[in-house]
Order: C-alpha cells, then sequence, then structure tokens
C-alpha cells in the first residue's frame, strides 16, 4: 500500500493559519516544503468569527508584517470593514480589527500559498509520523503516501479525532462538516506525547434577510483606515456595517429551561473550553443578574447572505436554537443557514514545548496553533511563523530565533505557553504583557524588522521602507529637541482650548508632551513643522508625550535581559541541585527552562530557589574551566 | 529580584556599640551616596576619591542624620566587584536604621540573606568552596523559636496585605476587562471610583509602614519589665540573662533620662528589658516609680517577669504585685533555690492565676534554659504578642510596602492628569504586584481567575 512519494525539507500538517505561516516561512528561507491539507477548499479558512484582530490579537498580525509573515498583508487585501479598537486609551493598548471576507481570505492565502516555488500542496490526510523514537524523518498519508522529510510541523487546528456537539447530536467531524483526522493521533501517543482535549464553539449562521436590522444599532467602521501592514499606506474603504443587538427575558428563559438539552450541561463533554470565549449558555447561567446580554452581527463576505452572530455560541439541541435566537431583538424571523455547535480535539500540553516550538523528546518535530492549546488565528499564524522559522533553521544547523518577552507579544504568547502551560485554549491579551508600553501595535516594525532581515524573511522593499521611515523619525525628534516654543506663540491657542498657559520658552520635544498638543496643534503655531508621514507623526508624539514610562519599562526590561542571558543546561536533572525544594526540583525537571529567566516565571520556583540555582551554576561554569585549565 | 540592582544591608553586627557600618553594592551605589551624603569640604566628590575616607554628614532633606565617614569602592576591584559604598557611622540601633532607610528610599534595595557574597561569587569574586557556604547561608534557617514568632506576625500582615490587594485586585481586574474587552457592555470603571480606591489603599499601606516604625517584637525586642523586692536578685538575673544571651546588644539612652534599656536575645527572640535603671539604681521598680506608674509599665509591657526569693516568706507587697499579674503575660522566677523554701507554687498561683513559675538560681546561673524555653513556648503558644497586632518586622516588608504606597501615588497623579486607562493600569499592577512580594503571591492567573469570574466577557 505505502508508497516513496518524495523527499522534502519541510512538511506543514494542516494548511490552517499556523500551517500557512509555516509553510511560507519555511519555503521563503529556501527550505522545499510540503503542505499537507484535508481540503484545499479549508486553506486559511475563518471557520468562526469574520475578524482578523482585536486586542493583544491586532499587535500579533502587525508583529507577524514586521518579520516578513503573511497575515497581515491578506488581512489587508481582503477587509471589508476597519476598526481601531480603544482609541480613547493609550497608544499601547490601540488594536486594530478588521472584518474580513471569509472567502476572499481563504482565496487569496490559497493563491500566496500556490505562488510559491518552494511549495507543493496535496489534499491528503497525515496519518502518521515517520521517525525512529528521538527524531522525525517524514510523514504517511492515508492515500498511502510516504514523504521524507528534515522537519515537521503539526498544525492540525482542531482536526485531531475532531468532534461536534450540536444539544443531544454528536458525531465526529471537523468544523463546516469536513472530516475529522481520526488517524494521526495514534502516531504521536506512540510518541509518548501528552495529549489532551481542548473545546471551542462557534454561533449559528443567519441569511441576512430574515434579519430586521432596523431593530439593531449600527456600527459603522473607521473612517480613517489604518493598514495593518507595514507596506501598505492606503488599503480602500469601508464595505459594509456590523450591527449590535442584544438579547431578551425571553431568550434567557429559553436557555435555562432547556438546560438538559446543551451538550456542555448534559455532561457530554469533559473537556476544557476557553472562558473568554463562553457559549450563552454559560453567559446566562452564571451570570443571572444580567438580564440582557449584547452581541454583534457582522456578515461573513461581499458575497455571501451569511452573518455570524458574534458572541452567541452554544451546544444546545437545533430545536432549541431555533426558538433561542427568534427571541433576540431583530432575529425574530431569523433563517439559520448554520447552527451553532461545540467542537471537541485533540491537542498537546505545551509544557512538552521548547520555545522553538520544536517538541522536546522529538527531534526535527514543530507545533503551531490550536494543536498547541491556543485559541484565535492570530495566535496561530504567530506560533506558525516562528515553528516554521525554526523548522528551517534546525536544517540549516542555525540556532533557533526565540522571541522574548520584551521584544513582542509572539514572544509572550510562546513563553507563556511552554513556561507555564495552559489549562484552556489560550488567548493573548495585553495584560499578558510585561512591557505593553514598549510592545506596540504602531511600533512592531521598529521592533521586530531587524530580526526579521536577520532572519530572511524581510525583503528589500519592506527593509528600505522601514528604514526611510525610522530615519524620518529620528530627524524629526532631533528637530523637535533644537526647534523651541514661546508662550507669545502657544499661548493664545491654548486659552483658547482652556488649556494652562506656558510660562517660558521651552523645546518642542517638551512642549509636545502636554496632552492636549498634538501634531495638528504644533502645525497652527510652528512654522517649521515639516511635511511628515502620519506614522512618523505618531511615534515622535508617543515618543514625548510617555517618555517617563516608557523609561522605566526600558529599565525593567534591562534587568529581564540579565537574566535571559543567563542559559542553562538542556535535559539537566535538577535533583541533582540538593539547595533546591523538592517541587521546585520537580518543576524545572518537567519544563527545562532555558535560561534563569524563563525558571523564576515558573510557578513553584521561589527566589530563593533561582538563587540557589544561579550559585550552581556558577560553580559548574566554574568547575569546568579549571578543567580546561588543566 | 535576581538582577544587578543596587543592594544594602547593615554590615556590622546588630548594635555593636562604636561604629555601624552600612555597604551598599551595585550599579547605583554612587549615585545614592552623593544624594545622601554632604561631605565637610563641600568641593569633595565621593568619585574622586575612590577608596578613601570622607568626612561629611547624612543628610535627608536637609535634615542632618549622623555624622560619618564614607568610603567609596570602585568596581570591579571590590569585593562584589560592584561599586560599593560603606557608610560609617555611630553605632546603635537608630542611626545606622535611619540611614539605611534613607539608603532604600534612594533606590537601593534591601540586600538578601548571603546576598553581597553570592554577588562577589557570580562576579568571579571567590571560589567554590566559599559559594558552598554561601549556599548553606540562603538556605538555612534561624532558630525555630524565632521563625515560629516572625510566622505569625507575617500572619497577621499577610491578612492585612491580602485586603489591600483584595481592593487593588478588582480594580485591575475592572481596568484589564476595559483595556483588553473594549466591546463587552461591563460598565466601565470610572476614575473617581479607582481615585477612592486608592485613597484607601493608600492609607491603609500607610499605616502598615508606621507600624515599622513604632517597632515591636522581633525587630526591637520584647518589651519586658522584670520586678521584685529589692535583694531578690534582679541584678544577677539580669547579668545571668546578658551573660546567656552573650551578646548584649547596645544601650541606648531611652526617653526619658534615667531609664536604660537592655537588648537580650534568647534563643533568637529579642528582649528588651526596660526600666533597667530600677533595677540598678534603687533595685526596686515599684518603690521607685510608685504603684500607679509600675501598673502602667505591666499595662505597656509585652512581658512581666516577677523575680521572689524562695528563702523569704511572701509579703504584702509580693502578693500586691502578683495579684496584679493575673491576667498578664507574665512569668514568675523563684531564685535562690539553693536555699530552703518557705512557700509553694500553690501559694503563688492562689495570687497570681496561672502564670508560668520556674525555680531558679541566678547566682549559679542555674534554669537559664529553662527561661529560654518557656519565653520561647509562650511565643510560640501566641501568648505573648506585642500591643500591635501587625507589626512590619523586616526592612524588605517595609521597602515593599513603601513600592506600593509610591505606585499608588504615581496612580493618583496619573488621574489627577488625566492619564489613559493603561496607563493606570500599569501603577496598579505595580502596587500589586509589590505588596504580593511580602505575600509572596503575584501569580497573574489568580488575576484572570477574578477577571472570568465576575465579568461576563467573551465573544
Amino acid at each position: 500500500m505505502k508508497f516513496n512519494a518524495g523527499n522534502y525539507d519541510v512538511i506543514v500538517i494542516g494548511a490552517g493559519h499556523a500551517g500557512c505561516e509555516a509553510a511560507l516561512a519555511a519555503a521563503r528561507l529556501g527550505m522545499k516544503t510540503l503542505v499537507i491539507t484535508l481540503s484545499l477548499e479549508a486553506i486559511a479558512f475563518l471557520p468562526c468569527n469574520p475578524s482578523i484582530g482585536g486586542t493583544g490579537k491586532g499587535h500579533l498580525v502587525r508583529e507577524i508584517d514586521a518579520l516578513g509573515g503573511q497575515m497581515a498583508i491578506i488581512a489587508d487585501k481582503t477587509f471589508i470593514q476597519s476598526r481601531m479598537l480603544n482609541s480613547a486609551k493609550g497608544p499601547a493598548v490601540h488594536s486594530l480589527r478588521v472584518q474580513n471576507d471569509k472567502t476572499l481570505y481563504h482565496k487569496e492565502m490559497k493563491k500566496t500559498l500556490e505562488n510559491e516555488p518552494n511549495i507543493d500542496i496535496v489534499m491528503d490526510e497525515a496519518t502518521e509520523l515517520i521517525h525512529d523514537n528521538e527524531s522525525v524523518s517524514g510523514v504517511a498519508t492515508r492515500m498511502g503516501a510516504v514523504y521524507g522529510a528534515k522537519s515537521v510541523v503539526i498544525a492540525t487546528g482542531v482536526y485531531l479525532k475532531s468532534k461536534v456537539y450540536i444539544g443531544e447530536v454528536n458525531y465526529s467531524s471537523g468544523p463546516i462538516g469536513l472530516t475529522s483526522a481520526d488517524h494521526l493521533t495514534d502516531s504521536l501517543l506512540e510518541l509518548n506525547l501528552p495529549l489532551r482535549r481542548f473545546k471551542t464553539g462557534t454561533p449559528a449562521r443567519v441569511h441576512a434577510d430574515s434579519i430586521d436590522f432596523s431593530k439593531m444599532e449600527v456600527q459603522h467602521g473607521d473612517e480613517k483606515i489604518v493598514p495593518f501592514s507595514f507596506m501598505h499606506d492606503y488599503i480602500g474603504e469601508n464595505q459594509i456595517d456590523c450591527y449590535l443587538t442584544r438579547t431578551t427575558k425571553r431568550t434567557h428563559e429559553i436557555i435555562l429551561e432547556n438546560l438538559d438539552r446543551s451538550a456542555l450541561y448534559r455532561g457530554d463533554m469533559d473537556s476544557k473550553g476557553p472562558r473568554y470565549c463562553p457559549s450563552i449558555e454559560d453567559k446566562v447561567v452564571r451570570f443571572k443578574d444580567k438580564l440582557s446580554h449584547q452581541f454583534f452581527v457582522e456578515p461573513e463576505g461581499l458575497d455571501t447572505k451569511e452573518y455570524y452572530i458574534q458572541g452567541f455560541s452554544s451546544s444546545l439541541a437545533y430545536e432549541v436554537q431555533l426558538e433561542m435566537y427568534h427571541s433576540v431583538i431583530g432575529l425574530e424571523n431569523a433563517k439559520l443557514m448554520r447552527p451553532a455547535y461545540a467542537i471537541e480535539y485533540d491537542c498537546i500540553d505545551p509544557l512538552h514545548l521548547k520555545p522553538s516550538l520544536e517538541i522536546k523528546s522529538v527531534s526535527g518535530l514543530f507545533s503551531a496553533g490550536q494543536f498547541n492549546g491556543t485559541s484565535g488565528y492570530e495566535e496561530a499564524a504567530s506560533q506558525g511563523l516562528i515553528a516554521g522559522i525554526n523548522a528551517a533553521r534546525k536544517i540549516k544547523g542555525l540556532d533557533p530565533y526565540i522571541p522574548d518577552r520584551a521584544s513582542s507579544y509572539i514572544g509572550v504568547l510562546i513563553d507563556d505557553l511552554v513556561t507555564k502551560g495552559t489549562n484552556e485554549p489560550y488567548r493573548i491579551m495585553t495584560s499578558r504583557a510585561e512591557y505593553r508600553l514598549l510592545l506596540r501595535q504602531d511600533n512592531a516594525d521598529i521592533r521586530l524588522t531587524e530580526k526579521g532581515r536577520e532572519i530572511g524573511l524581510v525583503s528589500d522593499e519592506r527593509y528600505e521602507r522601514f528604514k526611510a521611515k525610522q530615519d524620518a523619525v529620528q530627524e524629526e525628534l532631533k528637530r523637535l529637541k533644537e526647534v523651541k516654543v514661546k508662550p507669545s506663540e502657544a499661548n493664545e491657542l491654548l486659552e483658547s482650548m482652556d488649556c494652562s498657559p506656558m510660562s517660558k520658552t521651552i523645546p518642542i520635544y517638551e512642549f509636545l508632551k502636554r496632552p492636549e498638543v498634538t501634531y495638528d496643534f504644533l502645525e497652527k503655531i510652528d512654522k517649521t513643522v515639516p511635511g511628515l508621514d502620519p506614522t512618523v507623526m505618531e511615534q515622535c508624539e508617543i515618543t514625548t508625550k510617555y517618555e517617563g514610562y516608557i523609561k522605566k519599562q526600558l529599565e525593567q526590561v534591562e534587568g529581564f535581559k540579565k537574566l535571559e542571558k543567563k542559559v542553562l543546561p538542556e535535559n539537566f536533572d535538577y535533583t541533582a541541585i540538593k539547595g533546591l525544594r523538592i517541587e521546585a526540583q520537580q518543576k524545572l525537571n518537567e519544563i527545562q527552562p532555558f535560561n534563569i529567566g524563563q525558571a523564576s516565571r515558573i510557578s513553584g520556583v521561589s527566589p530563593a530557589d533561582i538563587s540557589v540555582l544561579l550559585i550552581y551554576m556558577q560553580a559548574l561554569k566554574g568547575s569546568s574551566k579549571e578543567q580546561t585549565d588543566q | 529580584m535576581f538582577t544587578d540592582d543596587t543592594i544594602a544591608a547593615i554590615a556590622t553586627a546588630p548594635g555593636e556599640a562604636g561604629i555601624g557600618i552600612i555597604r551598599i553594592s551595585g550599579p547605583k551605589s554612587l549615585e545614592i551616596a552623593d544624594r545622601i551624603f554632604q561631605p565637610v569640604k563641600k568641593e569633595t566628590r565621593l568619585k574622586d576619591n575612590n577608596r578613601r575616607l570622607v568626612y561629611g554628614h547624612i543628610v535627608d532633606e536637609d535634615k542632618q542624620i549622623d555624622e560619618v565617614l564614607v568610603s567609596y569602592m570602585k568596581a570591579p576591584h571590590t569585593f562584589t566587584r560592584e561599586d560599593i559604598i560603606e557608610i560609617n557611622c555611630h553605632g546603635g540601633f537608630i542611626s545606622v536604621r535611619k540611614i539605611l532607610e534613607l539608603v532604600l528610599r534612594s533606590g537601593a534595595r534591601v540586600a538578601d540573606r548571603g546576598e553581597f557574597t553570592k554577588r562577589a561569587f557570580l562576579n568571579g569574586r571567590i571560589d567554590l568552596s566559599q559559594a558552598e557556604a554561601t549556599m548553606d547561608i540562603i538556605t538555612s534557617k534561624t532558630s525555630a523559636s524565632f521563625e515560629a514568632a516572625q510566622k505569625q506576625l507575617e500572619g497577621n500582615l499577610s491578612s492585612a496585605v491580602n485586603d489591600i490587594r483584595q481592593i487593588l485586585k478588582m480594580d485591575l481586574a475592572r481596568l484589564v476587562v476595559a483595556i483588553d474587552f473594549p466591546e463587552e457592555d461591563e460598565p466601565e470603571v470610572t476614575y473617581a471610583e479607582l481615585k477612592r480606591d486608592l485613597l484607601i489603599c493608600r492609607d491603609k499601606i500607610n499605616d502598615l509602614i508606621k507600624t515599622f516604625d513604632k517597632g515591636k517584637i522581633i525587630r526591637d525586642g520584647l518589651k519586658t519589665v522584670i520586678v521584685g523586692k529589692p535583694n531578690v536578685g534582679k541584678s544577677s538575673l539580669l547579668n545571668a540573662l546578658l551573660n546567656e544571651s552573650r551578646a548584649i546588644v547596645t544601650e541606648i539612652p531611652g526617653t526619658t533620662r534615667d531609664i536604660i534599656e537592655e537588648y537580650i536575645s534568647l534563643g533568637g527572640i529579642p528582649l528588651k528589658i526596660v526600666d533597667t535603671a530600677g533595677i540598678r539604681e534603687t533595685d526596686d521598680i515599684v518603690e521607685k516609680i510608685g504603684v500607679q506608674r509600675s501598673r502602667e509599665s505591666f499595662d505597656s509591657a509585652d512581658l512581666i517577669i516577677m523575680v521572689l526569693d524562695s528563702s523569704k516568706p511572701l509579703t504584702d507587697e509580693d502578693t500586691h504585685i502578683l495579684g496584679m499579674m493575673k491576667d498578664k503575660k507574665a512569668l514568675i522566677l523563684i531564685n535562690k533555690t539553693d536555699l530552703q523554701a518557705v512557700f509553694t507554687d500553690e501559694d503563688i498561683k492562689h495570687y497570681a492565676g496561672e502564670s508560668p513559675i520556674i525555680r531558679i538560681s541566678a547566682l549559679e546561673k542555674k534554669g537559664m534554659d529553662l527561661i529560654e524555653k518557656q519565653i520561647e513556648k509562650m511565643v510560640y503558644d501566641g501568648k505573648l504578642t506585642t500591643d500591635n497586632d501587625i507589626l512590619i518586622t523586616s526592612a524588605r516588608h517595609k521597602d515593599s510596602l513603601e513600592r506600593a504606597c509610591s505606585s499608588c501615588s504615581d496612580a493618583l497623579t496619573g488621574i489627577e492628569n488625566s492619564l489613559e486607562m493603561d496607563i493606570l493600569e500599569i501603577d496598579f499592577n505595580d502596587a500589586w504586584a509589590s505588596l504580593g512580594q511580602i505575600t509572596g503571591d503575584t501569580v497573574s492567573e489568580d488575576l484572570l481567575d477574578t477577571i472570568f469570574k465576575e465579568f461576563c466577557i467573551g465573544k
């Protein structure tokens, strides 16, 4: 049955958001890459919400872009509405989110993969890893094809042994009726990988003509549209509106009366779901005092009448769902085109991964996305990019690229996964980042383009754009420090805005620190303001206004970096260090941190343990030095 | 915690008479010294005086704290291979501690146990065998009883700190919800609410900080009064105890001129013996200060030790004092057990209730171990506490509280200046984390749990 179907450098299993980024990164780094997917129609599919970005997630998309990934470019090309969330808050938490045309998104990404000369795509099911227990050497498929590979990236999303639940009905299936991947799990268990089951859910899709939008609140896109990608200046206009509506008392009654018809509450599923993505049953049961829940109604694309009912996922029986959706304001006559469902799937405990996203016990085997216990397209794409990069670097004999917590949200995401693990599908949040003020979406290019260039994913064109912006920012900051503002120039305008007047002449740099002073303001009083790109002005304003806080965080980063540089040995037996408490020994043995910084973030490892570690490691270094001296 | 920040500690044994030395090590040493030290010769700069003693004053906002000699030792030729400053000041608790506090406020943090040595090792200054000794220091424990007493106090402190953290946690959760889930229909936290909570927290933190300044058990000792008629052996007892503790900590003139205090460490528990002047000079505190004042002195004491002469019958005065000791934290010592006893334990219990009784011979130094054990037991059982049930005993805790306090102030300033919510959240988070260092609990998962428990969020 089995036959040799060829050899590749990298094989990527799965073509979701993680798989696509992994394959593109590996291929662009010169690797001959094979993508195995259950369905060509499911490449970069958006099975849940038709949008990219949001708080924290928007940051990830920008970072993927700065490193030379694909998601931002496709999101810009296929957006139909764009909003900058949190714009009333500080720049660190401004978060871009766009509604996307689902079909276009899939088509654009598929086209990108197809046009990449180093990528082959096959529709098949990866059923088996070829390995010798220590390292992976290929993948076998359901069709009997055996592909050789130097590295393999698992990006199976929710497809491993996936099971869909709708009330009393449940069956083996992936999303949108695609088949589940039922065989690969056994091969992974054979490698003694710690698998577990997570779950997630998605709401119903409703026909547009059956929705009474007049009863709902319209939500327009932003007037000023900001692209995701640093490569884009202008990406077009909003095409559609979204809507906001609410549940009624009746909705809650229906849910509470029919809890025994919810797969979740019937106890059919014992897997862990995400807390920030609760089903409507959960919301109603857990927050009894809340008489109504709001949610958004969003189009799935320009060319379809399907609408996505955001915030309304459920595992109730279809019959109950109909009644429930009909009780919502504006959905009284809604025609359901797809029911809401919950889905359960196999994934790995990410504590079993290295920060490079290589699986600790199997050399050359990488993993990314929902398989690693995360949730969200953006989280998946981030990991895919890193796994793809490191799969290629491994083959080239290079050290892995490990983004740290001070560099990016991608770094925060991966460090959280491999250091702290997760008990539910993990979602990025801005509050997970310690150095949030430094990790802004507006400066992702400043933080990561050089790194992307070094890795080899940043094109000349991107690099030159980046350099030009950098130079412009530096030049303008210099000007701001040199040119001064006199009280006589600004006070009239300040007073007209009810702001306190200036008392003495100061550099614009200092003047710009006032909350009310923006470039619009400067243009009125300072004739020397050069015509600048908005992104340059943005950088200068943020640099001056938040200087104090930024400085404080930079100092903290200094301390953080020192610990990250203190590398720990691989496969080390920490029980050999007798000064460590037993709990610390066990945790350290399990997680095998790469450096002291990571060790210090493991729960159960105390500051005293870290002191002992530091001393022990120094002692080790000292004695090995003595040996070489002899 | 493990970074190359600047650390400080008192380098001399506590209370050693003569001089005390505060040592500062780390990149900010010189900067801190320059801020708090005024050389007598105005033009003198510490940085130009590597390895030389400079004479001057330690000042806290123009107020002179002490007359000192400061030496600056430039990295890397120092013990820790970092910049080191040593401040030689007058010995004794007050001066040394005040200067340390000032140093901490100026940007250093309290050194962990063995940390100077640890740094010396990590920076390649000392060898492996010395390092192993350091490891022992870090992992070793002080006397069990001392730890127990400290634990009890820390328990109280923890619960007070947790109360404050609870307030901050709810605000933090609401801030995080507003920042990370901006589209949910949870009402956004208002600046007025945040301000109210910050003021409450800051007051509570300040109250805790103040308990450090008052100073009690562990840090300054259990306030102990020794009473008894003339010639029952109070002086010999005191001498025997002092001898036992092997470290007469110090003599500090008290608040009134004639009161002398002695510090004794018994099995790790420090005792502050007050009114020893009464014992030494007139040998009769009750006689000297009168019944009214002795009652006051009883009331303010953490521990009363009554000494009786076993060879003399109980007098009215004895029974009167014994009566006063009922329901007090008291210990009754029957001295001169080498002589024939003329009363029984029951006789004493009749007046003094259940206070423990120990037979000793102060002159022959017999029974001192029993006293030590009994006091240890009383501390263990929680019978001995101080007036305040919450005390900040470690400068590190105080340090954390002060950081938390200043983060609260920063957040309040931020609110005054209408800074954005996510900037305020940074200060809230810092305050919360600083307090968490006291309770050993900085895990952010706790915060996430609160968010998902209290707020209906998610799509």
